[in-house]
C-alpha cells in the first residue's frame, strides 16, 4: 500500500472502523478511569489518543487491545465483541491480530533481540530458522542493523524500543496498540523510533493507536483523540 | 532576525549576486519566511554603504545585467561579531493566544473553546512539519528547521493545556481587577 492510498483510506469517512469501542466504563478500586469513553480506529490510521495524567488513556488502550475487560460498554473487532470471549480466544486475537508495545518494550532480557522478534512467531507454529529469518527483516526494516545478537541490557534504550515494535509487527497484525512507546527515550531516540513506526505502520498498513502525553509524538499520527476525565469530548476529537 | 548578516555569511563563501542569493537563503532555511528580491537589493545597497560589501563585477551572461557582491574585511569582521553574540532570551514574548484568552474572558467570551479550537490547529501545523520533516529524502536542513518550529509550537500547547487547567481562576482574576 502506498503512502497515498493509506491518506485516502485513513481519511476517508466510508469504511467502518476496524475496531470500535463505545461507552466503555472501567474502575480500578473506586477510581473510575473510562467514564464512557467511545472511538473508533480505522484501518491503516495512526490515531494517537492523548490527555492529562489519570485521564484514562492506558486503560482505553488495554480494553480496546483486549488485555483488560471493561465494565460496562463494548469493544468491536471484526464483528466480534471483545469483552465478551473467552479468555482463550481473547489471548490467541492478541496474538494474530495485534501487537502491543510499552513504554518500557519488555523484551525478554534472556533472548538475543532477534529470538525476542522471533518469539511471536514461534508461538504461532513457524519454525524456528523461518522466524528467525523474518525476524531479522523486520529488525532491519526498523533501522537495528548489526544488533541481532545483543540482549535487551546490552542495547540503548531506543534500539530496544525498535525491536519491540518489530516484534510488535512481526505477525502483521491488523493492529498495533502502543502506549507510551517513546516515554522513556531523548528527543532523538523518540525521533528514530516514532518515524520507523509511522513508516513501517503505514508500508504495511497497520492501524496504530498511539498513547502519548507529548504532542510531538502525537504529531506522527493522523488524528488525535484526547481523553478528559474518561471520556472522550466531541469538541477534543481533532481530525 | 538580521536579513544584512544572513546575507553577509551567505557572502563569506565567495561573490554572489542577489538572485542567487535568494535562492540559497531559502534553501538553507526552508522554514523561514522567503526573502523578497527588494528586500535583498536594498539591503545588499546598505551593506556597501556601511563598508560591509562591495561590488565584485557585472556579468551578464546573455541574459539582463547581474551584480555580484563580495564581503570585506570590515563585513568579515562584522560576521564574526554577530555570530558570536548571545542572542537575548526573549523578555518579554509577544503572546497573541494569551491577550485572546483575557479579551475573551473580559468580553464575556467562550475561552476555552477558543483554547480547543487554537489547540486543533497548533497540532495541524505540527502534523504539517511533521510529516515535512520524516518524507523520504528530507535533508537536516529541512529536519533541523521543522524541529525548531515544532519545539515552539510545542510550548505553546503546553501553556494552553496549564492555562486551560486554570481558567476559572484566571477568569475571576480577570473580571475582579
Amino acid at each position: 500500500m502506498t503512502h497515498g492510498d493509506t491518506a485516502t483510506a485513513t481519511h476517508g469517512t466510508a469504511a467502518p472502523p476496524l475496531l470500535t469501542a463505545r461507552d466503555l466504563v472501567k474502575a480500578h478500586g473506586r477510581t473510575e478511569a473510562l467514564r464512557g469513553a467511545s472511538l473508533g480506529l480505522r484501518a491503516g490510521e495512526i490515531l494517537a489518543v492523548t490527555g492529562a495524567s489519570g485521564s484514562g488513556k492506558s486503560t482505553l488502550l488495554h480494553c480496546l487491545a483486549g488485555i483488560v475487560r471493561p465494565d460496562a460498554g463494548s469493544v468491536t473487532y471484526g464483528g466480534l465483541r471483545l469483552e465478551e470471549l473467552p479468555e482463550k480466544r481473547l489471548s490467541e486475537l492478541r496474538r494474530t491480530d495485534f501487537g502491543v508495545v510499552f513504554q518500557f518494550g519488555q523484551l525478554i532480557p534472556e533472548l538475543t533481540a532477534v529470538d525476542n522478534v522471533a518469539l511471536p512467531l514461534l508461538l504461532a507454529g513457524t519454525t524456528r530458522a523461518e522466524a528467525r529469518a523474518r525476524a531479522g527483516e523486520w529488525l532491519e526494516r526498523f533501522g537495528v542493523r548489526g544488533q541481532e545478537e545483543l540482549r535487551p541490557g546490552e542495547m540503548s534504550g531506543g534500539q530496544a524500543q525498535r525491536a519491540a515494535l518489530a516484534r510488535a509487527l512481526v505477525t502483521g497484525p491488523k493492529a498495533v496498540f502502543a502506549d507510551e512507546p517513546t516515554g522513556a527515550l531523548d528527543s532523538l531516540a523518540t525521533e528514530q523510533v516514532m518515524t520507523a513506526l509511522a513508516h513501517t505502520a503505514r508500508e504495511s498498513g497497520t492501524a496504530v493507536l498511539l498513547v502519548t502525553h507529548d504532542a510531538q509524538v502525537a504529531a506522527y499520527a493522523d488524528r488525535e483523540v484526547r481523553l478528559r476525565d474518561g471520556a472522550v469530548s466531541p469538541l477534543e476529537v481533532t481530525a | 532576525m538580521s536579513t544584512r548578516h544572513i546575507l553577509l555569511g551567505l557572502l563569506a563563501s565567495g561573490p554572489s549576486h542577489g538572485y542567487d542569493l535568494k535562492r540559497r537563503h531559502d534553501e538553507r532555511f526552508p522554514q523561514a519566511r522567503p526573502l523578497a528580491y527588494g528586500q535583498v537589493y536594498t539591503t545588499l545597497q546598505r551593506l556597501v554603504r556601511d563598508g560591509l560589501a562591495e561590488v565584485d563585477g557585472t556579468a551578464s551572461d546573455g541574459g539582463p545585467e547581474r551584480t555580484a557582491y563580495r564581503a570585506t574585511d570590515e563585513g568579515a569582521r562584522e560576521l564574526e561579531r554577530w555570530a558570536g553574540e548571545i542572542a537575548p532570551p526573549a523578555p518579554f514574548v509577544t503572546n497573541e493566544i494569551f491577550a485572546k484568552v483575557v479579551v475573551s474572558i473580559l468580553t464575556g467570551g467562550d475561552a476555552g473553546a477558543y483554547l480547543l479550537a487554537q489547540r486543533a490547529a497548533h497540532m495541524g501545523r505540527m502534523r504539517e512539519l511533521t510529516a515535512l520533516k520524516t518524507a523520504p529524502g528530507a535533508d537536516l536542513t529541512t529536519v533541523l528547521s521543522a524541529d525548531y518550529a515544532l519545539s515552539h509550537l510545542d510550548a505553546d500547547l503546553r501553556w494552553m493545556t496549564t492555562t486551560a487547567a486554570r481558567l476559572t481562576t484566571l477568569t475571576t482574576e480577570v473580571r475582579t481587577a
